[in-house]
Formats: structure tokens, sequence, C-alpha cells
């Protein structure tokens, strides 16, 4: 079919599933720049795209996997992860990215993640961490720092949040890090180390949802990036429990964790498969 | 005296579950539900209502909180639809067997894949067996009067069992209606405090939920079938309360034009209303259609039901969710049981309709009438059909 107009190209085309664009996310909300991120790393690294699934859970986050044009899973809320590791159990070789939100990979889907860490299990996983859940009109989440103000949280929230890479790694994940969406180059550069890492990888990426949380607390998409240029620290290696989310404090980023365990698929052939001797 | 006032249904239905005294909410928001605990989260914020609102961490957490609290004696509600019902589904069977008088609004939504966030009802079958009365409104107000009468049949000691009331996610839930919400003072007179009758109390220490052998398992589930059977009259004669103190009348099924129909229509929820505008178009045309909805899903009231199906030469049962493989919607499936039951056979035409948000309009029920009449005349077998599918 001969288009009307051509229309402009973009680099990472090839990797976009360009007829579902329109995309949905808001005029300045973080999501977008996070995934182009996810895509110029899946795209210079080397790896065969062919053997490469893209897995999502339910969220403005969770569009990615539709947008993506890979193999790609839109799971229901909260089992992005168990997808994903069933996904790779049956198929070793290939290599399976998680993409979506803090609400979904922590709140309700928060028993997977822990798992998921602790087996060590050969995964990605990409949490854009908006602070609340955008696509619901932006409810409080497990991510909501204490007296922020939602839609289920009018007074402020009275609790509080969990600190994502100490959590993961507390549980068992063997590479962390965090970053913002302001920081994209260090970003796609750690979802690359990421995607070559052996083991249960884990990238926090802070971006505003200005829609849901930015508008309940007086915080414009670029009052957002201001604090992400001006109340962070890059500091690798930085022990995870100093990870604690607080931009009146400052908040670091970087590569907290690399490093290596046998993988869960590893464990799992070395312990629970017979020796070829022993085998019938 | 209640005011009338022109509100968002899921607000109007928040407000008026704020008039009941809940004590405990605990929610998590889904598409079309969340405006009605956000509305809630709004109510407690400001002062309006003394309730403790917990914004767990998912449906099931919902469930299980509002579980807990009835089982300590507190009034409790949560909201939910479609995938949310459908993970906290394992604490409902808890909630009605162990005979906790907790109040759901389900706002009707598809159930994936594909991810459909729009209207049918695929949730509410799925709940059909959970042992929750359930109720279906078709307007705002109706959400509001269900809600009101759900907190006193569940808590009724003859009762004692969790009610879901039913409403079209986005054509109900969304929608901006003039509602009449009834005071403070006129929810006190029609609902009583609440006074649980089994509840955790140091004083008198009980057992929720232990294991049941296979000497008293039977036993549990036939005492929970004729709950729900004892429930019925009950329901009725709070429906009778209802309409002595607010003027309004509900029953378990309700008719529009039926006399002297040839053909009848069987509806649920909001989509009646469209059948009543098609039905008041046929009736100037002439054509002998009437329409029958039903109000109570939950306990299924069959014998009513079939009185005044038996009147007619043909039946169209109008389902809004799917049973796979049964040429039955779940609806219709139970409807040719009933009449079965009691030994009455009209002709009975099934359309599958308005599946995950698609459109049914006044013509739709034209063209089923039509066909339906069209089968009968003809003595064609009774047919099962899914309406306006693209091929
Ligand atoms: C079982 C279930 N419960 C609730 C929902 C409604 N829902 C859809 S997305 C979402 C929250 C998304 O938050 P997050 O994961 O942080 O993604 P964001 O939109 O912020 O990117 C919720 C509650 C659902 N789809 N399924
Ligand atoms: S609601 Fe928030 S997270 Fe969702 S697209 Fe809009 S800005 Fe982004
Ligand atoms: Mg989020």
């Amino acid at each position: 079919m001969k288009k009307a107009k051509a229309s402009p190209s973009h680099p990472l085309d090839a990797l976009v599933r360009t007829e579902r664009i329109p995309h949905i996310w808001c005029p300045g909300c973080g999501i977008g720049t996070a995934f182009s991120a996810c895509l110029m790393a899946l795209h210079t690294s080397g790896l065969d795209l062919d053997k490469t699934v893209m897995v999502s859970g339910i969220g403005c986050s969770g569009r990615a996997a539709g947008y993506t044009r890979l193999d790609s899973y839109h799971t229901t809320h909260g089992r992005a992860i168990p997808f994903a590791t069933g996904m790779k159990l049956a198929k070793p070789e290939l290599q399976v990215i998680v993409f979506s939100g803090d609400g979904d990979l922590f709140a309700i889907g928060g028993n997977h993640i822990i798992h998921a860490a602790r087996r060590n299990i050969d995964l990605t996983v990409l949490c854009v961490n908006n602070l609340n859940y955008g696509m619901t009109g932006g409810q409080v989440a497990a991510t909501t720092p204490t007296l922020a103000k939602t839609t289920t949280t009018p007074r402020g929230n009275p609790e509080q949040p969990f600190n994502l890479p100490l959590l993961v790694y507390a549980a068992g994940a063997t590479y962390v890090a965090r970053w913002t969406i302001l920081h994209t180059r260090d970003l796609t550069q750690s979802v690359q180390e990421a995607l070559h890492h052996k083991g249960f990888a884990f990238i926090e990426v802070l971006a505003p949802c200005p829609t849901g949380y930015g508008r309940r607390n007086k915080e414009r998409p670029l009052d957002t990036l201001k604090l992400y240029q001006e109340r962070t620290l890059i500091k690798n290696g930085a022990n995870p429990a100093e990870a604690f989310l607080d931009f009146e404090r400052g908040v670091v980023l970087g590569k907290f964790v690399e490093e290596q365990r046998p993988t869960c698929i590893e464990m799992y052939d070395r312990t629970c498969r017979l020796p070829d001797s022993a085998a019938g | 005296m209640g005011k009338r006032v022109g509100m968002e249904v899921s607000i109007a239905a928040a407000e008026v579950v704020g008039l009941c005294d809940v004590d405990v909410i605990a929610a998590y928001p889904i598409t079309p539900q969340t405006h009605i605990v956000e509305h809630l989260s709004e109510l407690v914020a400001e002062g309006h209502l003394d309730a403790e609102f917990v914004p767990v961490e998912s449906e099931h957490s919902a469930m299980s909180t509002c579980v807990g609290a009835a089982a300590a004696g507190a009034r409790t509600f949560t909201s939910t639809s479609s995938q949310g019902y459908a993970l906290m589904a394992e604490i409902c069977y808890i909630a009605s067997s162990l005979r906790l008088p907790i109040v759901m609004a389900v706002a009707n939504r598809a159930l994936s894949a594909p991810i459909n966030i729009w209207n049918d009802h695929a949730d509410m079958m799925m709940s059909r067996d959970t042992g929750w009365i359930q109720t279906v409104a078709e307007n705002g107000q109706e959400v509001v009067d269900l809600l009101l009468h759900a907190y006193r049949v569940a808590e009724d000691p003859r009762v004692l069992l969790p009610v879901i009331v039913n409403l079209d996610g986005f054509t109900l839930s969304h929608m901006i209606e003039p509602i009449w919400l009834p005071d403070k003072e006129e929810v006190d007179r029609y609902l009583p405090p609440y006074k649980p009758k089994l509840r955790l109390d140091p004083r008198n220490p009980m057992t929720f939920g232990p294991v049941g052998m296979p000497e008293v398992y039977t036993e549990a589930k036939k005492a929970q079938d004729e709950a729900m059977n004892g429930a019925l009259p009950v329901i009725i004669e709070a429906w009778g309360e209802f309409e002595k103190q607010f003027g309004r009348a509900y029953r378990p099924v309700e008719t529009y034009k039926t006399d002297g129909a040839e053909i009848l229509f069987l509806t649920m929820g909001s989509i009646s209303e469209t059948a009543m505008t098609a039905v008041d178009k046929m009736r100037a045309e002439g054509k002998k259609v009437g329409l029958v909805r039903l109000r109570l899903w939950r306990p299924f009231p069959a014998k009513e039901l079939v009185d005044v199906l038996k009147r007619a030469k043909a039946v169209a049962v109008v389902d809004r969710a799917m049973a796979f493989s049964t040429r039955s919607g779940p609806l219709c499936v139970e409807v040719k049981a009933a009449l079965y039951d009691h030994g009455v056979s009209p002709y009975v035409q099934n359309f599958i309709a308005g599946l995950g948000g698609r459109d049914v309009t006044v013509e739709d029920f034209e063209a089923m009438a039509a066909k339906t009449g069209d089968g009968l005349s003809k003595g064609l077998p009774m047919a099962y059909e899914i309406v306006n599918v693209r091929e």
C-alpha cells in the first residue's frame, strides 16, 4: 500500500509497533524516555532480537510490551514476573526482559519479585517508578512517599514506601541499579549491562507522572526533572540501604550491586537433574 | 429529608455507603470501579465518615481485610471489577461460607483476554456460585437504593450473607444522573445498627474457618444452600419496607409492558433501559413484545421468573457473557433449567449481546424480536446466537 505522506522515521522504528502509535502516555510522562532507553539498549546490545521477549504487567508502564516489535507478552496486573519465569524455564536460550510499573511489580505483584530475586533467575527487570498507580488515576502505591497526596490518601500517605533497590538486593538480586529518566545515557548503558548480566538484574527508573502524582503534589514535569538533576547523587557501589528515596535528603543513583551467583537454572540443573551416567 | 442531586453514579454509590456507618473500607483501584472507593477515601479524609480506609495492595487483600474486619464485628465495604474480582474470588467463597455480611459494589466489566476495560457481565457470572446474594441495578437511583438494601439484608440475623450490588461499568458507573439521595436520618431509620451475631470476641473465643472433614463439609454446604434460599423472603420483605419508607418498589423479577405480550425479552442491568425504549417502539407498531428484568440474580428467583415467562409464547433471553460450549449464555442456562423444573416450555431464543463494551441498540432489540418471532412462527429449532459478530 502506498502511503499518502511519508511519516518521518525514527532510529528505533524497527523495534516499535508503529501502527500502535500514537501511544497513550501523557505529555510530560517519563515512561516514553525509559522505554526508548530500553529499546536503544536492545538495539545496540548485539543480542539476537529474534530470541528476545518483552513482558509487561498492567499499567501505563505495562503498555511497553504492546508497543514493542518483538515477541511480547502483556500479562495480567502483577504477574509479569511469573509469566517471564515460565518462559525462561521453558526456553532458557531466550533473553527475557520485564518492563513494568512500581505498582505492578511491588504492590499487587510484590510477592513474585522477591522470589525471582531469591532464585536469581536470569531476567532483566525494568521498573518504572512514578510513585503511584498512574493508569488508574493516581492512587497510593507501595512506593508513594510518606505524606504525599494521592486520590486515596487525600490528607497524605501515612505509610512508609519501599526502598526498591534494598528490597530486591535483600531478596537476592545480583544486579541492582537506579537511574532517572534524566540520566538517559547511564540508564541505557545500565540496561545493556543488565541484559548481559547472568542472573536476576533489576533497574529502578524514576519517572514523573505529572497527571497522577505531579498534579496532586504540585510538581510539574519540569519540577520533577529538576529534582532529578539537583537532588541526586551518582554513587556507584553504594550500599542499597542508603538508597531510601527521599528528595529532601537527596537520592542516590548508580549501579549499587553487581555480583555473581549461580542462577536458578544452573542450580536446578545441578541439583534436580540426574547426572547423565545415572539416567536410564 | 433527602435531596435530589445530579451526580456521577459512582459518587452517589460512595455517598450512600458513607451514610451507612461503615467501619472498614478496604480497596484496590480498578477501572471502572475506582471512583467509588476514591470518593470514600475523600469522605473519610474530610471527616464526613468515621471509618478506616485501607488502600491495600491487591483485591485479594481487599477482600481478606474485609473478612478479617467483619469477623471482628465491623461493617465493611469494598468494590471491584473484572480482573480484580477474579483475583479476590478465592476469598469471596470464604466470606460467604463464614457468613460474614460484607457488602461489595461490582462495576461490571469484561474479563481478559484480550484485555478489555468495558462493560459486560463476565465478572457477574464468574461470581455466580460464590454464595453471595446478588442484585442488579439498571440506573443510578437503583444503585443507591440497592446498596442501602444490601446492608439491611446482609446483616439480618436470618440471612448473614455477603451481598454484591452489580452496576454496569461506564454505562452506569460513569453516568451523571438525577438521584434522590437519602439523608442520615432516613438511612438510620431503614438500616438498624449492625449487631454482629458471629464475631471474634476474647470473652467468648471462637474459631473461624477451621478444617471441615468429610464428616461435616457436606452439611456445611447444605446449610449454606438453605441460608441462600431462606434469604429470598427477607430480601423481598426488606424491599417492601423500602417501598413503604421511600416509595420506590423493587421485586426479584420486574416487568415492563408484559400484558398480552407474545414475546418476552429477559435482560439484566442497564441494557434494560434500552430494551424498554425498544419495547415502546415495537408496541407502538402493534407488536406484542414485552420485557422482563431480573433484579435478583442470587438467590435465583426461579419460581417468580417462571410465573412471568410462562404467559408468553416465546422468550428472548439476552445474555451479556459467555458460557463456552453450552450453546446458551449463563443466564439462559438457568432460565431453561427453571422452565423445565416447572414443566413449562415456551420457545426460548438466546442472544449473547454487548460483550466487552459492544453497544446494543434499539435496532438490535428489534432484530432480536423479529428473529424470535420468525423462529416461533416457522417452528425453527430454538437458537443461540452471538449478535452482531463481524465474520
Ligand atoms: C487484578 C487487577 N487489579 C487492578 C487493576 C487495575 N489497574 C490497572 S493498572 C493499575 C496500577 C498500575 O500502577 P503501576 O504498576 O505503578 O503502573 P503505572 O500506571 O504507574 O505506570 C491498576 C491498579 C487490574 N488491571 N487488575
Ligand atoms: S497517567 Fe502518569 S504514568 Fe500514565 S501516561 Fe499519564 S503521566 Fe504517564
Ligand atoms: Mg506507577
